[in-house]
């Protein structure tokens, strides 16, 4: 572990050479896509660091955070739409205030009714009953508001606000839900807390496919606003023009590289303060005391710690990171795909990124964002120039060719696999393992 | 020569030793006790020649075969019973199941053995089909006892096998004791109940932060006004 | 009277049979998984895809027969080839098993560490299915489709309702019972079964008695293999087979083996049975049924449905959170590791 200091350079050189060798050989706009998302996924990376390199909580429910990030992106920054509005805000509100009210209830009944059959069956009627009145009122609403416009809206809108505070708000409606879900789930071992949150995540998928009237489902948003400017409109300007000649390109490629710069040079900004908030924070006193409490529970606990509260603050702040790269992530888009969550990606791969980075170490996580991310787009065209070169001397009209080729896309999932499998049994502490006190200073 | 012998054993569980140049020996058909403070290195001693540790020096004989270096599970092949203090049933199987259990390792029909753990503990032929989990303490060392007979060893080492059961339960216990070691069963016993335990024995090791303080005849310790002091609450 | 039998047949068509038949396979995988829990104490995140990999060999082997013309007509080719298909996967785990998770158990890995390696093998397995077979829908059933159809059971009773039992259905309902009575002789019977659970209730005491870990391991893995193959035939004849549903089935696996109580293989019947029960019986439209019973004036506008059938996952899941908290090792209390 002599060279724990330098390691952390040395990857960064290896990502940046990696990616001008896509750049020269593939194209300059891939290679900034690739780095754009590469930055994108060190942000979730090291959101899911916080929860699992601090206290070690078990989360498999990234995927839902991020979506309610994207989420976040289309209702703060699209515009709202008027119709829709006037015929179901109504309806909503009112559906939201039982809702509300049917919680409030609840919660009463569980504090004043005596334990037992009674408090259970109270709180069961109050639910379902609250539930049908909900629903009374959701139902026409929700109804009215798909059918306004359906093919270019059918949906409330947002409410046209801009970027940043978009992103912001996917922090903060991320950090909102993971409090529910962890004063709910966070009592349970971390076999239980895995499949919980996996279920937690499937289900706020399957809310923002299906309730049209918030999100369109799967119909998706198209044209959510940005803070880069627009290619269309860069190539109208006439400094962008001469500069492209200058450098050789064209008009549009040009100003889509220009665009994805601006979009690297935002990230990269998010991605240092959130690193440096993240460092600041497990150095500070609470930071050690985190990771006391992930180092022994028990003697944590007999010492007065209220463990599961400080569980609670680092899923909150976690999600949250995840949900602001959510939120990053569908803006960058410029669209939002309920579809496209599937937690392979959006969930497992993270878990890859930081184990392979490093568990525990807030750097590592950004490097194994980096690695693997990389790896996952790469995987494909390498693995199709693989599969090309061994079946080269197949006949050129062969089926199994062709399958073999067409399956290249799947290479990833297995190199992605391997990967991990290799680090798990190779190298379990990750690229760049935790610095504790007995390696610092090697 | 003795049949069972840890000579002169040092060791520990990795860290600092815990066993000092001890000594323990024990016959066919004798029962030893080993008694001492707490920490003295009692259950060590015992898990020592049993292979559950590696001891740095001295060596383990059986029947004058060297088997220092042999893991628990071959010691079991060559004749050794071990009865653990706790989680020393299969609570969820039936107390039959337990013995058959027991038995594992045997290729021969083995229900004669059965049989006669069943005369030796007749409650358990009562209860063969409940789960040793529903047992109350003194059943289920019955059928931690029983289990451990049925490789039919030659030396049966229990670990504290009264701790926690009830005074009558834990004479009763005894008497089993020593039924089984009239079969012609050496037995080695580690004990917190000093008085009762050298009560019944041929042989009793004092140890003492791991090493051999006191060692003679269960009675003559008994008499030993030191020991009596030290160990046994006066009197 | 006419009418209350009209509404119990209508439910059984909807409802009771199909449910019954999700349960079953639904247990059969949460088996696979308690199995491994119970006995090498992790979760294993990849058994839906072990049932895919299951599934990918029995199709292809499948495939193969009938090209060559072998069939066991009226049943479903895939039944011959589900002997082959279990071969395979069971190769496939145990290659895994020497590769993966033999290394963590010489180094006493944590818990979550198997945990993580299974999420690999995951991935891997995720891949290689689709590599194989791509992700398209795959229909691979063939023989006769229906016990009884629709119209014969309405000739049959008279009724305006019948109940279409289909061959698929029928199928794993009774090799659900075959294979869950084969088990439970298995492990109440022989010796190797006893060592497992002995095994599974006390290691230190089990290794004490001198009972080979590696052999048991082995046994557990052979056991996952053959019932995840199993249950992932049996739930694709009936309803198809596309790579990624499996994946997503993981979810009321575990939910079912959970609250059952984990490790328990019993429990994992039951969960099985109320994981499907309750998701079908939720997200069922209720508005014939009610038709039928109630007066007309009574009769119902809207469809009657609790929850849409998008939200079947939320069913399985609320009912896990709430077992979870209320009784955290399910309903006959399974082990915690």
């Amino acid at each position: 572990m002599k060279l724990l200091k330098q390691q952390a350079p040395l990857a960064f050189a290896f990502m940046a050479t990696a990616l001008v060798l896509v750049g020269v050989f593939q194209s300059w706009s891939l290679s900034l896509t690739i780095l754009n998302y590469c930055l994108i996924a060190s942000i979730m990376s090291l959101g899911l660091n916080i929860q699992w390199g601090y206290a070690g909580l078990f989360n498999v429910g990234l995927m839902g955070f991020a979506a309610l990030g994207g989420m976040s992106a289309v209702l703060v920054t699209m515009k709202p739409v008027p119709e829709a509005w006037a015929v179901g805000g109504a309806g909503i509100g009112m559906g939201i205030v039982t809702t509300v009210a049917t919680i409030l209830l609840a919660i009463a009944a569980y504090r004043r009714l005596p334990k037992g059959y009674v408090r259970g069956w109270g709180m069961a009627t109050v639910i379902v009953l609250g539930y049908f009145a909900a629903r009374y009122f959701f139902d026409p609403a929700t109804n009215l508001i798909e059918s306004v416009n359906p093919a270019q809206t059918g949906f409330l809108g947002g409410l046209g606000l801009p970027v940043w505070v978009a992103w912001a708000v996917g922090g903060v409606l991320a950090a909102g839900v993971a409090w529910v879900i962890g004063k709910i789930t966070l009592g349970l071992r971390s076999d239980y807390l895995a499949i919980a949150t996996l279920g937690i995540s499937e289900i706020i998928i399957a809310v923002l496919k299906n309730e049209e009237w918030l999100t369109r489902g799967v119909k998706n948003v198209n044209g959510i606003p940005r803070p880069m400017p627009y290619e269309y409109d860069l190539q109208q300007q006439v400094w962008a023009q001469e500069w492209a000649v200058w450098f050789g390109a064209d008009v549009q490629d040009f100003t889509s590289i220009y665009v994805k710069v601006c979009s690297a040079g935002l990230a990269l900004s998010v991605l240092l303060v959130l690193y440096w908030l993240s460092q600041t924070a497990i150095k500070s006193p609470w930071g050690r005391m985190m990771r006391a409490i992930r180092d022994n529970e028990t003697a944590a606990e007999a010492m007065g710690k209220h463990v599961t509260g400080r569980h609670l603050q680092v899923f909150i702040l976690g999600s949250a990171v995840v949900g602001i790269a959510g939120a990053m992530m569908t803006t960058f888009d410029g669209q939002f795909t309920p579809t496209t969550y599937n937690p392979l990606r959006f969930t497992f791969l993270i878990w890859v990124m930081v184990i392979v980075g490093g568990s525990g170490n807030n750097l590592g996580a950004i490097v194994g964002g980096f690695v693997i991310w990389f790896f996952w787009v790469e995987a494909e065209p390498m693995g199709y120039a693989l599969l090309n070169f061994l079946t080269s001397g197949m006949d050129a009209d062969s089926a199994l060719r062709a399958h073999l080729l067409d399956s290249a896309a799947h290479m990833r999932l297995i190199t992605m696999g391997l990967i991990l499998l290799v680090t798990l049994r190779f190298r379990p502490r990750g690229l760049l393992p935790e610095q504790t006190a007995r390696t610092r200073g090697h | 020569m003795s049949f069972l012998i840890g000579q002169s054993m040092t060791g520990g569980y990795g860290g600092a030793d815990i066993l000092n140049d001890c000594t323990i020996a024990v016959e066919r058909g004798e029962i030893a006790v080993i008694v001492g403070p707490n920490g003295a290195g009692k259950s060590t001693a015992m898990k020592a020649l049993f292979g559950m540790l590696t001891i740095r020096e001295g060596a383990v004989q059986l029947e004058g075969q060297d088997i220092t270096h042999l893991t628990p599970q071959d010691r079991v092949a060559l004749g050794m019973g071990f009865v653990p203090q706790t989680n020393n049933v299969f609570t969820s199987m039936s107390v039959e199941e337990n013995l058959e259990m027991g038995a594992f390792l045997r290729k021969d029909d083995f229900r004669a053995t059965i049989e006669q753990v069943f005369d030796l503990f007749p409650i358990l032929k009562e209860k063969r089909k409940q789960p040793a989990g529903q047992l109350s303490g003194g059943q289920r060392q019955q059928v931690a006892v029983g289990r451990a007979l049925m490789t039919q060893p030659k030396v049966l080492m229990l670990d504290e096998p009264t701790a926690g059961v009830s005074p009558i339960v834990m004479d009763e216990l005894f008497d089993r004791i020593i039924e089984i070691a009239r079969t012609g069963i050496a037995i080695l016993m580690v004990e917190q109940n000093a008085r009762q335990a050298l009560n019944i024995a041929d042989k009793g090791y004092v140890l003492v932060q791991g090493s051999n303080r006191f060692t003679d005849t269960g009675e003559a310790l008994m008499a030993n006004p030191e020991v009596r002091r030290t160990f046994l609450g006066g009197k | 009277m006419h009418d209350v039998l009209n509404a119990f047949m209508l439910l059984s068509n909807f409802l009771i049979v199909p449910a019954t038949a999700y349960g079953s396979q639904l247990a059969l995988g949460a088996l696979g998984v308690t199995l491994v829990y119970g006995i090498l104490r992790f979760s294993n995140f990849a058994h839906g895809d072990t049932m895919a990999f299951g599934t990918m060999s029995v199709i292809l082997v499948t495939s193969v027969f009938q090209s060559m013309g072998i069939g066991i007509d009226p049943l479903p080719t895939a039944l011959l080839a589900i002997p082959f298909g279990i071969l395979a996967t069971t190769a496939m785990v145990l290659i895994s098993d020497r590769l993966v998770y033999r290394h963590q158990r010489k180094v006493r890995a944590a818990p979550v560490v198997f945990l993580i390696s299974s999420i690999g093998l995951m991935f891997v397995l995720n891949g290689l299915v689709r590599f194989v077979i791509g992700t398209g829908d795959q229909r691979f059933s063939d023989g006769e489709r229906f016990i009884i159809r629709f119209g014969e059971f309405k000739k049959l009773t008279g009724l305006d309702e019948g109940i279409a039992f289909k061959t698929s259905q029928g199928l794993t309902i009774v090799t659900a019972i075959i294979v869950v009575a084969a088990l439970f002789w298995f492990l109440d019977r022989t010796r190797a079964g006893k060592s497992m659970r002995a095994y599974s209730d006390n290691e230190d005491l089990a290794l004490l008695s001198g009972i080979n870990p590696e052999r048991v391991v082995m046994i557990t893995w052979i056991l996952s293999a053959t019932l995840a193959t199993i249950a992932g035939t049996l739930y694709g004849l009936d309803k198809g087979f596309k790579p990624f549903t499996y994946f997503q089935l993981l979810l009321p696996i575990f939910a079912a083996a959970i609250v059952g109580g984990l490790g328990n293989p019993l429990g994992a019947i039951a969960g099985g049975f109320v994981i499907a029960f309750s998701e079908v019986t939720v997200t069922y439209a209720y508005k014939k049924f009610l038709t039928y019973l109630v007066p007309e004036s009574w009769a119902p506008e809207g469809l009657v449905q609790l929850l849409s059938t998008d939200y079947k996952f939320a069913v399985s899941f609320v009912i896990l959170v709430l077992v979870l908290l209320f009784k955290p090792t399910g309903i006959f209390a399974g082990k915690s590791v």
